[in-house]
């Protein structure tokens, strides 16, 4: 901590400081030893109080004057030498501390502390994240957008200046270092009380693996997702229990085989996990006749198999069929020339997947599938997110990023583990059950962008509803989704799911389905419409206006007046009555 | 033999030799107890202070403590006597005398404290 750069600075301070003493330890004495002459002309001696007076400000300023007699010669030469002594003594002193300030081992010494200072003031739950590339960087705008907290490591200094300089709305600490190294997780905060998880998406296979080990190990309770690129480390990965495994590329191709098959059900899963700043990605349509995929490296591959299971035949362009393995039939060349992509059967083709690892080869590609058939449905690849301005002037209809993805699906199971499950369940509905959700987010909805927000039914996260359950009023969802200014309005909002406790989760629930305790809830509208729920689910006198259209008093006085003139109200009914 | 050790040690008895000698005799009695002294010891306490600074054992640390406290007692005791020499004018009176003195025993003590973990020390590594 801060007591190492303490120490660290007196260490290396430890010289200068006893030249420093010692000058003028020496000064001082000289002037005590060297007679003196007082204004009678007598023998004087001066004391250690006045030659300590003298030489302190001597040696900082050259002097007010001889005091408190005029010096004698012999004084005067001593004088002469400890100006000297002591100005040197400062200037060494000083040059010593700055060198030591500008030394990079020390600045990283200070570097680390405050990184590790940052991290122990985090007081809410966070995620360790290990690599901040493409995928790393898209998660943290995701998270710090939903004000999730979180801390970064990357063994690349340049990486971690640009998370230093990049305008995220929470402050996270970031740190230069191996996510292999286990010492440099705990550094982190990986035993931190606060630390939730790890995420470990570096470029390098082994060290994620080690990451995730370290986090099952030091700290086994942590929630571990890690990228793998292949089967093998996928497979080795689950083995010590790692709870989240993401392969980029199968990802990858999952959603592209979801966009055909299903256009609106990619559109759901865009926006449940998207961010909210940007504007609504608009639905879809890719064809359904024969694609072209250029590139059969890893991503290649996985889009193939996808493609085929959605029943779609598919013709490969590769300019390495024997290293790739390529099937038979495989079209060679790397798709950037007209050549290849006319003997692939570009004019007959509903669409074609840019898929090679190469940005600029993939930008090629399009431009030229572009001019030969205006009419394809084009699926880009883009790599590199510095690239994007490219890659939206090239009229790619379907730009895939493959760390951007990976980014939302990561953020979706972090922060919001039912909408995971809700996406899961929502996958083996038909299309028609998604555009009819569609339809209902957009007519609530509009332009902006939906979000999703998961309710809980529990004394803690929900007092004020928790203790309506037990009173005679039933609570359904419709009750929650009333607007407590004015019960006759409704708020924008759509519940997607309902899980009591026990029992299969509910997708798409009724308006009247009646509220238990141990409800969770997943909703998906505008944030307004978040914050007025949360109002209903704290504040009793809301949430008992909503139930009865009757605003309760909230005083203590107020409450025993309402009651007084009520039973007064009901002795006149009974008087009346009778 | 490490040259560093035994400048270590030097400092380290010199500031107690420098503290007993100026704190040996009458307390009351100015005659016995020169300013001299009191600045030697004052100077080469400080430096001993230096040189403990910065050792992150646990006995480096209570080494530190010690050596301020010394620093802490004589300077306090350097800090009596301008006072009423120079300021209060009342000179060095027996009563003035023995509030220095008592001040300097008390860095006597620190000083000891220290001597005896650097013995201690010396001894635990044996060799």
């Amino acid at each position: 901590m801060h007591q190492e750069v303490l120490f660290l600075i007196f260490r290396r301070m430890r010289m200068p400081l006893i030249v420093l003493i010692s000058a003028y330890a020496l000064s001082v004495l000289g002037f005590v030893l060297i007679p003196g002459q007082d204004d009678q002309g007598q023998t004087w001696h001066m004391g250690f109080f006045h030659a300590f007076y003298f030489v302190s400000f001597m040696g900082s300023t050259i002097g007010f004057g001889e005091i408190p007699y005029a010096f004698t010669d012999g004084q005067r030469y001593w004088a002469l030498f400890t100006i000297y002594l002591t100005v040197i003594s400062w200037l060494y002193g000083i040059g010593h501390l700055i060198s030591l300030i500008q030394d990079p081992a020390f600045q990283n010494v200070i570097r680390h502390s405050r990184f590790l200072l940052q991290v122990k003031r985090i007081r809410k739950p966070f995620y360790l994240i290990c690599g901040y590339g493409d995928t790393g960087e898209h998660l943290e705008n995701v998270m710090s957008e939903r004000y999730f907290n979180s801390v970064v490591i990357d063994i690349s200094p340049e990486r971690i200046d640009h998370l230093k300089v990049s305008q995220l709305r929470l402050e996270v600490p970031g740190q230069c270092a191996d996510a292999s190294n286990p010492s440099a997780l705990r550094d982190a905060g990986l035993e931190n009380k606060y630390c939730v998880g790890l995420v470990a998406l570096t470029n390098d296979e082994d060290a994620n693996l080690k990451a995730a080990l370290s986090a099952k190990l030091l700290s086994p309770k942590l929630k571990v997702i890690a990228r793998a690129e292949t089967r093998d480390s996928e497979a080795n990965l689950l083995s010590f229990d790692t709870d989240v495994v993401i392969n980029p590329y199968t990802q990858f191709a999952n959603w592209l085989a979801m966009a055909i098959h299903s256009p609106s059900m990619y559109l759901i899963h865009d926006w449940m996990t998207g961010i909210y700043d940007r504007p609504l990605s608009e639905p879809l349509v890719p064809p359904k006749g024969t694609w072209i995929i250029c590139g059969f490296g890893r991503f290649g591959k996985a889009v193939c198999s996808y493609l085929e299971t959605e029943g779609i035949r598919t013709i490969l362009v590769e300019a390495d069929p024997e290293l790739t393995k390529a099937p038979e039939g495989t079209i060679i060349g790397s798709g950037t020339e007209a050549v290849t992509l006319i003997e692939a059967g570009i004019h007959q083709a509903a669409g074609i997947v840019a898929g090679t690892n190469n940005d600029a080869d993939n930008l090629s590609i399009v431009m030229t599938a572009h001019a030969l058939n205006p009419e394809l449905f084009i699926v880009g690849r883009q790599n590199k997110s510095r690239n994007t301005d490219l890659f939206r002037a090239a009229k790619v209809d379907f730009i895939m990023q493959p760390g951007a993805m990976m980014a939302q699906k990561i953020a979706a199971i972090m922060m919001t583990p039912m909408l995971v499950d809700f996406l899961e369940m929502a996958r083996k509905m038909d299309d028609e059950w998604a555009n009819i959700l569609i339809s209902r987010i957009i007519a609530l909805t509009g332009e902006e962008h939906p979000v999703t927000w998961k309710i809980k039914v529990t004394a803690n996260a929900a007092p004020a509803l928790y203790e309506e359950l037990g009173k005679e009023h039933a609570v359904t969802l419709i009750h929650l989704q009333c607007d407590p200014r004015d019960r006759e309005e409704r708020i924008t909002s759509v519940p997607l799911m309902v899980q009591s406790p026990g029992e299969l989760p509910v997708l798409l629930p009724d308006d009247d389905y009646e509220l238990h305790v141990g409800d969770r809830i997943l909703f998906a509208g505008l944030p307004k419409a978040r914050n007025s729920m949360s109002w209903l689910m704290n504040n009793y006198n809301a949430l008992e206006y909503v139930l009865t259209g009757e605003e309760r008093p909230s005083g203590i006085v107020w409450q025993w007046l309402s009651k007084q003139s009520s039973s007064k109200e009901e002795a006149s009914k009974v008087i009346n009555q009778a | 033999m490490n040259l560093e050790k035994v400048i270590f040690a030097f400092f380290i008895v010199l500031a107690l030799t420098l503290n007993f000698g100026f704190f040996y005799g009458d307390i009351a009695d100015p005659r016995v107890h020169h300013v001299y002294e009191l600045y030697a010891a004052i100077v080469v306490s400080l430096i001993a202070t230096v040189l403990k600074v910065g050792d992150r054992t646990h006995i480096g640390a209570v080494l530190l403590a010690t050596s301020l406290v010394a620093d802490l007692q004589l300077i306090v005791a350097a800090f009596i006597w301008g006072y009423v020499v120079y300021v209060s004018k009342t000179g060095l009176t027996p009563e003035n005398m023995s509030s220095i003195i008592s001040m300097s025993a008390g860095a006597l003590v620190a000083n000891i404290t220290s001597v005896i973990l650097l013995v201690a020390e010396t001894l635990m590594i044996r060799r």
